[in-house]
């Protein structure tokens, strides 16, 4: 049997990129940002929502929408709009409107 | 040119929703920018073990869309060497080198490889991300936790050292770029971290990281607790190129017109610093006006 050069011999432990690695974590949620349309001054000069979210769950179009699959309900966006656009409601649901 | 609005960060995202972290973590929102600022198609990351191995996922699978690779604890100054060398070696030019790691990981068990590294010259990005402690494996005492502060090794009497000047041990290394900054400033960290990635040889920053668990405050406040420090001097925004000395940002605007906010302020809106006392609370502002001071000199030496 013919030796394989030990060059060839790729051991590959390498992990692939995958949304939800930890699973779902808008389970995690307590609190769920609710955002106000009319109030978001829907203007690019803003976005400091989606600057400050440590998660990158905000859009950056308007109107903007939050991935409530990942969201983690820091309230982080709620507390930094200076529009005072996002509400933090109580439960893991966004109301239906 | 400096970075003026939220609109000039890049929009593209390399960190996929759905990570271990914490809600409001400061270390992720720092990595998010950062990443923004680097060009992750084209950087190598080495990660000791930390809350950053667990933001970067359990093997096979990963949230984060950069090369990384998990070194030892202690090892993340030699694990980035043998990167930069191998990058070197097989002409990779193009590659980012960047080291991230936290306090512990710096400050502490990581600083003789760090040191090693940036002695002999090592063409990479060391960034170490500061949540004062060894928050992964439940908030030990580091030599950057403040004094003043409770931490699961420090229970009864607080920490009674200050944190340690790594800038100045950083900084006898005379490397070409050091600086530091916080995610409460993301725009002025993504200068930072573009600087830093464009400059060649060894590079250094220090990036104010909190951890609303471990400092015990609410996950909202998150922003706020970060200006809180910048807008009392725990942490001071500049930038020093080739030896050169300049305050940024916030830190900046404080020196040219505003007034500092007492630590007072700092300290209180935290559970880890529950039991200081006054005493404390004034050797605290006390450290942080004479390192302001020497700050500020240096700046207005420069400017
Ligand atoms: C040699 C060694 N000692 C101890 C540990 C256990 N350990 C894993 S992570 C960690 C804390 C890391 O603290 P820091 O570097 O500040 O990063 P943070 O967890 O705060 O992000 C420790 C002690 C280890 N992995 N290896
Ligand atoms: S609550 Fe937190 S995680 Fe959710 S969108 Fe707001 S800032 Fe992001
Ligand atoms: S911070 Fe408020 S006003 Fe600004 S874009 Fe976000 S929701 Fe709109
Ligand atoms: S313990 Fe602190 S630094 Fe670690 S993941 Fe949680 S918030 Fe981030």
């Amino acid at each position: 049997m013919k030796k394989e050069k030990s060059s060839n011999v790729i051991i590959k432990a390498v992990s692939k990129p995958f949304k939800g690695e930890a699973g779902k974590t808008g389970d995690w949620r307590s609190q769920t940002p609710v955002i106000d349309q009319e109030k978001c001054s829907q203007k690019e000069s803003c976005l400091l929502c989606w600057m400050y979210c440590p998660d990158g769950v905000i859009s950056r179009e308007f109107p903007l929408e939050i991935d409530l699959e990942f969201c983690k309900g820091c309230g982080i966006c709620a507390q930094e709009c200076p529009r005072k656009a996002i509400t933090m409601i109580d439960g893991r649901e966004a109301p239906v409107e | 040119m400096a970075t003026s609005a939220a609109k000039l960060l890049p929009k593209e995202e390399y960190i996929l929703p759905g990570t271990r972290s914490c809600a409001a973590c400061g270390l992720m929102l720092t990595y998010r920018h950062a990443l923004k600022a680097l060009n992750p198609g084209k950087t190598i990351v080495a990660v000791p073990a930390s809350c950053m191995t667990v933001l970067h996922g359990v093997y096979p699978v990963t949230p984060v869309k950069t090369i990384c690779i998990n070194n030892p604890f202690g090892a993340t100054g030699a694990a980035a060497s043998g990167i930069a060398a191998g990058l070197k070696a097989l002409g990779h030019d193009d590659y980012t080198v960047l080291a991230f790691a936290g306090d512990g990981g710096t400050y502490d068990i990581g600083i003789q490889a760090l040191s090693g590294a940036l002695e002999r010259g090592t063409n990479f990005l060391y960034i170490c991300y500061d949540n004062e402690g060894y928050m992964n494996t439940g908030t030990q005492r580091s030599s950057a936790s403040p004094a003043g502060a409770i931490t699961s090794t420090t229970p009864v009497l607080s920490k009674l050292q200050h944190k340690k000047n790594m800038i100045g041990i950083i900084e006898a290394h005379r490397i070409p770029y050091i600086a530091t900054a916080s995610p409460s400033f993301p725009l002025d960290l993504f200068d930072k971290v573009k600087t830093a990635r464009d400059t060649l040889g060894s590079r250094y920053m220090e990036i104010h990281a909190p951890c609303p668990p471990g400092w015990g405050f609410p996950n909202k406040d998150l922003i706020k607790m970060g200006k809180l420090a910048v807008d009392s001097g725990i942490h001071v925004l500049f930038e020093i190129k080739e030896g050169f000395f300049q305050l940024t940002s916030r830190s900046l605007n404080l020196a040219e017109k505003g007034k500092r906010k007492p630590v007072a302020d700092y300290v209180k809106g935290q559970t880890r610093f529950k039991k200081i006392n006054q005493q404390q609370v004034e050797a605290l502002q006390d450290f942080v006006d004479k390192r302001w001071n020497e700050f500020l000199e240096r700046h207005q030496k420069n400017s």
